[in-house]
């Protein structure tokens, strides 16, 4: 019984781990190509996890409501980084204020469409029923959750690493004047990152569904830890992300299970100790 | 101070301390002490914004500790002046201990920091039910009797916070004009320069850090008083965005600037929820819109509307009327 609590526990940990990946893999490239923490990252999340609900509701197929409520989310983030941030070129503070603004603003009518009762996702059907190996049940909804995840980080890992796009993102990440010197059209590449981690927060919200919920409150859960995340792992990393996904989703989920009154106070240690000792983050290619 | 700016803050404390006669309702007597709490609050996060070119998200995270132990310590028996103090000591520990953290550069590593360490505060106070009653908050006993005045009604509340507001006021007057002030403006434009020079910029911004974090408790002392209740629903992202827009609506950098956009902010908020409920949605928009067409914020776009007015009066020849220093 108690190694079974623990098995379980860490196996909710890591899948939370890999959702946490999804969130905040675009937050970090975002952050790394355009210097600036979108603060709508949570909102995008959550709006993800109601799209979702949603679509679900119109009796969309799982994969496909997750796929077309991430790129749902991923227009919006196109419209607000052509439409607003674009208009603050230069102005990093302005537009990490504006990106908090929009949240506002999507929180709140994430409340006025959804009202402010948890809308519970359901796992698609084949994969409601637990695994069962070893005498141990496994939630196989998490695990799939933790497949996807993984195969997004090695999708991301060869985008960035093996395709001219990632070449060019990895330029402006390391030096952006220089990347438009040469040019690389840094401003069509802040758009298309833009793109991509909206995507891959809404599509992450709506993945997250069938385990968190989609409730009001969702993106100021989830923005803090995207934070930490970046925080522990270093901005503009794509590794550094992954690594401290994995982290805090352990740290996280054992606080919960653990002492729940605490859960958030227990990520501030690790936080600590990295911002003391290791100011650059774990693997990080950008000071923040 | 010169005789001009004597004789324009003359008729402010005036009116100021003539507002419960004049407007008699006690509705309205509580929306201004409303009004001043939430001004020393933005005259706080603008000792870090406006002088220091620190954007904090994590600013009510003050209000939060300060007010939580002034309700735990009254709860547990002591006097409400020893709850007070030690409420403040305790929330500006913590603001020196957050800065320290926070002040590995004052750019966008230091919003995000914050953000994250009032997010802590947030979480601690919404999930740990015994202390902090959760969700549903705990109660305030009663508002202190300071040297046997009874507070408890509407004008006598708004009086002690105004004086209390005085206090603060005068302070961070002092504060923006005195050699330290002008060090940390030199530290926020210039901090290259500043270290050359022999500054430690470091602990400059650090100790404005825990200054504005001290007089955020103060406010948050006050908060408490006026409300005799507290909830995580006070601390949250929101409520440190609504005072750093307060800042920047009326204008940061400017002293009147921070109490000019509470006033507004205030009263917006309060009449709009009156009406309909989404002032999230608006709250979202003014900061857009303000970032967006007004970065300078209301009291320096005012200032510099009016000298071009005095200037085509007086016939002459537009000079480039230069905006009262702009917030970074």
């Amino acid at each position: 019984m108690q190694w079974q609590f623990w098995i379980i526990q860490t196996l909710n940990s890591v899948a939370f781990g890999g959702l946490l990946f999804l969130l905040s893999s675009g937050f970090s490239l975002i952050f790394g190509l355009m210097r600036i923490p979108n603060l709508a990252h949570g909102a995008f999340f959550m709006l993800g996890a109601y799209f979702g609900f949603t679509l679900l509701q119109l009796k969309l197929q799982f994969w496909l409501a997750a796929l077309a409520g991430g790129l749902g989310v991923g227009l919006i983030g196109i419209v607000m980084e052509r439409f607003v941030l674009r208009r603050l070129a230069g102005n990093e503070q302005g537009q990490v204020l504006v990106t908090l603004g929009i949240s506002f603003i999507i929180a709140d009518i994430c409340l006025l469409v959804w009202t402010g009762d948890p809308m519970p996702l359901s796992a698609p059907q084949a994969l409601r029923p637990p695994l069962r190996f070893a005498g141990f049940a496994f939630p196989t909804y998490r695990l799939v959750v933790l497949a996807i995840a993984l195969a997004a980080a090695l999708a991301l890992y060869l985008l960035m690493e093996r395709t001219r796009l990632g070449a060019m993102i990895r330029a402006g990440v390391d030096d952006t004047e220089m990347a438009r010197g040469v040019g690389i059209p840094v401003s069509r590449l802040f758009t298309t990152v833009f793109l991509l981690g909206a995507t891959l927060a809404g599509v992450g919200g709506v993945l997250g569904g069938p385990i968190l919920n989609a409730y009001p409150g969702l993106d100021t859960d989830m923005l803090p830890l995207a934070l930490i995340v970046v925080i522990l792992g270093g901005a503009g990393s794509l590794l550094g992300a992954f690594v401290g996904s994995f982290i805090v989703g352990f740290i996280y989920n054992f606080g919960i299970a653990l002492v729940p009154d605490l859960a958030y106070f227990v990520l501030f240690l690790p936080m600590v100790l990295v911002l003391v000792f290791l100011p650059q983050g774990l693997f990080g290619r950008v000071q923040i | 101070m010169t005789p001009r700016a004597a004789a324009a803050l003359a008729p402010c404390v005036l009116a100021l301390a003539a507002v419960p006669w004049v407007i008699g309702n006690e509705f309205y007597v509580n929306m201004a002490s409303q009004v001043l709490i939430y001004a020393l609050f933005a005259l706080s996060i603008n000792m870090m914004l406006g002088y220091g070119g620190m954007v904090s998200l994590g600013h009510a995270a003050y209000l939060g500790i300060a007010g939580y132990a002034c309700i735990l310590a009254t709860t547990a028996g002591y006097d409400q002046l020893t709850a007070a103090v030690f409420a403040v000591a305790l929330s500006t520990t913590a603001a020196a201990f957050f800065g320290v953290l926070s002040l590995r550069a004052p750019g966008l590593g230091f919003i995000m920091i914050t953000l994250a360490l009032g997010q802590i505060v947030w979480g601690v106070a919404y999930r740990a039910n015994d202390l902090t009653g959760g969700d549903n908050g705990i109660r305030h006993p009663a508002r202190p009797m300071p040297f046997g005045f009874d507070i408890s009604d509407a004008p006598s509340f708004y009086y002690f916070t105004l004086m209390v507001f005085f206090v603060a006021l005068f302070f961070i007057w002092r504060f923006a004009r005195s050699p330290f002030g002008a060090s940390l403006k030199g530290a926020r434009d210039q901090p290259r320069r500043m270290r050359m020079l022999g500054h430690n910029v470091w602990l400059v911004r650090w100790i404005t850090f825990v200054m504005a974090g001290f007089w955020a408790s103060v406010a948050g002392v006050l908060y408490v008083y006026y409300n005799l209740f507290l909830s995580p629903h006070a601390i949250s992202l929101q409520q440190s965005a609504e005072i750093l827009l307060m800042a920047i609506l009326g204008g940061a950098s400017t002293l009147s600037g921070p109490i000019v956009g509470a006033a507004i902010i205030t009263l917006v908020k309060n009449v709009v929820s009156t009406y309909v409920e989404r002032w999230n949605t608006l709250l979202g928009v003014i900061f857009v819109v303000v970032i967006v067409f007004m970065p300078y914020g209301l009291v320096p776009g005012c200032a510099q509307a009016w000298q071009r007015l005095r200037n085509r009066m007086k016939g002459r020849k537009e000079v480039s009327p230069a905006a009262s220093e702009p917030a970074q």
